[in-house]
């Protein structure tokens, strides 16, 4: 395999914010700056040569060796052309992990960017909505896929267990995440009044 | 429960009005008879036990002929929780809650190594053994269990309902969940536990 005609013309239009682009096993991924990600990112998405109108995944990946940066990945994909591409933004890890949110591009990145900030800390400047995705919204151990994340946790087993209890199940649900939105209309009007105000889920 | 010290009777008369008297007994055998064979199962299920679950409540091994002809999907008309899977820290609050909806007398079967120890699951995300969280009748083993242990299990649950006392109030007392979960000394841990894990100095609260 060889590399995508995506990276040269990456380059070619980007000068030094795409540091670099490399093949490996058959995929290509292009390093680009922080800065400018997410220009990078809506071109390739609107330039009609380019057309990655899907977006597959976001997700990071940290190193074991400690000097070498934390990636943020975006693996594209664009449905019209069947072709693929690998974008990375390398972080430092003594600056903030910080990156512009894609959800403005694809808004399937809402999600993953959550997930992404769930596990590695990530944080996407102008997210809607940036909360932890798969662990509870009160959990206070860190983010688990950081390579300085016991596989344990950081609590004891009891803490661990305390704090879970103490967690509520329905606090943190908006109304999309419980499936009303769509069937809003149909509710009673004294259950809408009350989801309007913003009322959440008690435990009894 | 059963492995707590009860003080003993200090006078005739207080032994005979601890002890169970032919009536209470016959009343024992005929509702403990009753209870045994109309056992509604709560399934409770997160991995893949519950599809060794789904194997057992199937047709060819057939959970109807043990009196659970009938699924309860609701705790509140079930008798019996089946944890069938590993529980993680998110969930716990939830199988509390479920346990908290169902009416006295109740049961808990944990079915499997996840849902009796954490198994393989030794990490940030996971119960370790759901009796921290509830308490638990029956342990069945295995990584799934066949759906010949859970009917054992199911079974040894039977034989347990039939030994138990109507004079016995201890049994249907909610067990009240500490801040820190259900409290076991890591003593009586290690002892109900041993050997645990795949090594003799492994123990189950360290």
């Amino acid at each position: 395999m060889t590399i995508s005609p995506s990276g040269p013309a990456l380059q070619s239009r980007f000068g030094a914010a795409v540091t670099r682009v490399v093949e490996s096993c058959g995929d290509t991924i292009a390093y680009v700056s922080r800065d400018r990600a997410h220009e990078i990112l809506a071109w390739l998405r609107d330039d009609p040569g380019q057309h990655f109108n899907y977006l597959t995944d976001v997700t990071a990946v940290e190193y074991r060796d400690a000097e070498r940066p934390l990636e943020v990945v975006y693996q594209l994909r664009s449905l019209d052309r069947k072709a693929d591409l690998r974008v990375k933004i390398e972080l430092a890890k003594r600056e903030p992990l910080e990156v512009d949110s894609v959800c403005d591009l694809w808004k399937g990145a809402n999600w993953l960017e959550r997930e992404a900030f769930d596990m590695f800390g990530v944080r996407f400047r102008g997210h809607p909505d940036l909360r932890r995705i798969l662990m509870w919204e009160t959990y206070a151990e860190g983010y688990p896929l950081r390579k300085d994340f016991p596989l344990r946790g950081h609590f004891s087993r009891a803490e661990q267990t305390r704090q879970a209890l103490a967690a509520n199940p329905e606090a943190h649900y908006s109304l999309e995440e419980l499936s009303i939105a769509e069937t809003f209309h149909e509710l009673p009007a004294e259950m809408r009044e009350r989801l309007a105000k913003g009322e959440r889920g008690k435990v009894g | 429960m059963g492995l707590t010290p009860v003080p003993a009777p200090e006078s005739r008369a207080e032994l005979d009005a601890a002890s169970p008297n032919w009536v209470t007994t016959k009343l024992s055998a005929l509702i403990n008879w009753s209870r045994t064979r109309s056992l509604w199962p709560m399934p409770f299920g997160t991995a893949c036990c519950a599809i060794e679950f789904m194997a057992t409540a199937a047709s060819r091994f057939d959970l109807a002929r043990f009196g659970m002809e009938r699924q309860s999907f609701s705790p509140r008309q079930a008798d019996v929780l089946i944890c069938a899977g590993r529980l993680p820290f998110k969930l716990a609050p939830v199988i509390r809650r479920v346990w908290d909806q169902m009416p006295q007398p109740k049961w808990a079967i944990s079915m499997g190594a996840c849902a009796s120890s954490g198994g393989i699951f030794d990490t940030y995300t996971m119960v370790q053994g759901i009796d921290t969280i509830i308490p638990v009748d029956v342990y069945v083993p295995g990584c799934p269990p066949r759906p010949e242990g859970l009917l054992y299990g199911i079974l040894l649950l039977q034989k347990k309902i039939s030994g138990e006392s109507l004079t016995d109030t201890a049994l249907r007392e909610e067990q009240v969940l500490g801040p820190h979960g259900l409290f076991l000394p890591p003593s009586r841990i290690d002892e109900v536990s041993e050997p645990f894990g795949n090594s003799v100095h492994q123990t189950r609260s360290a």
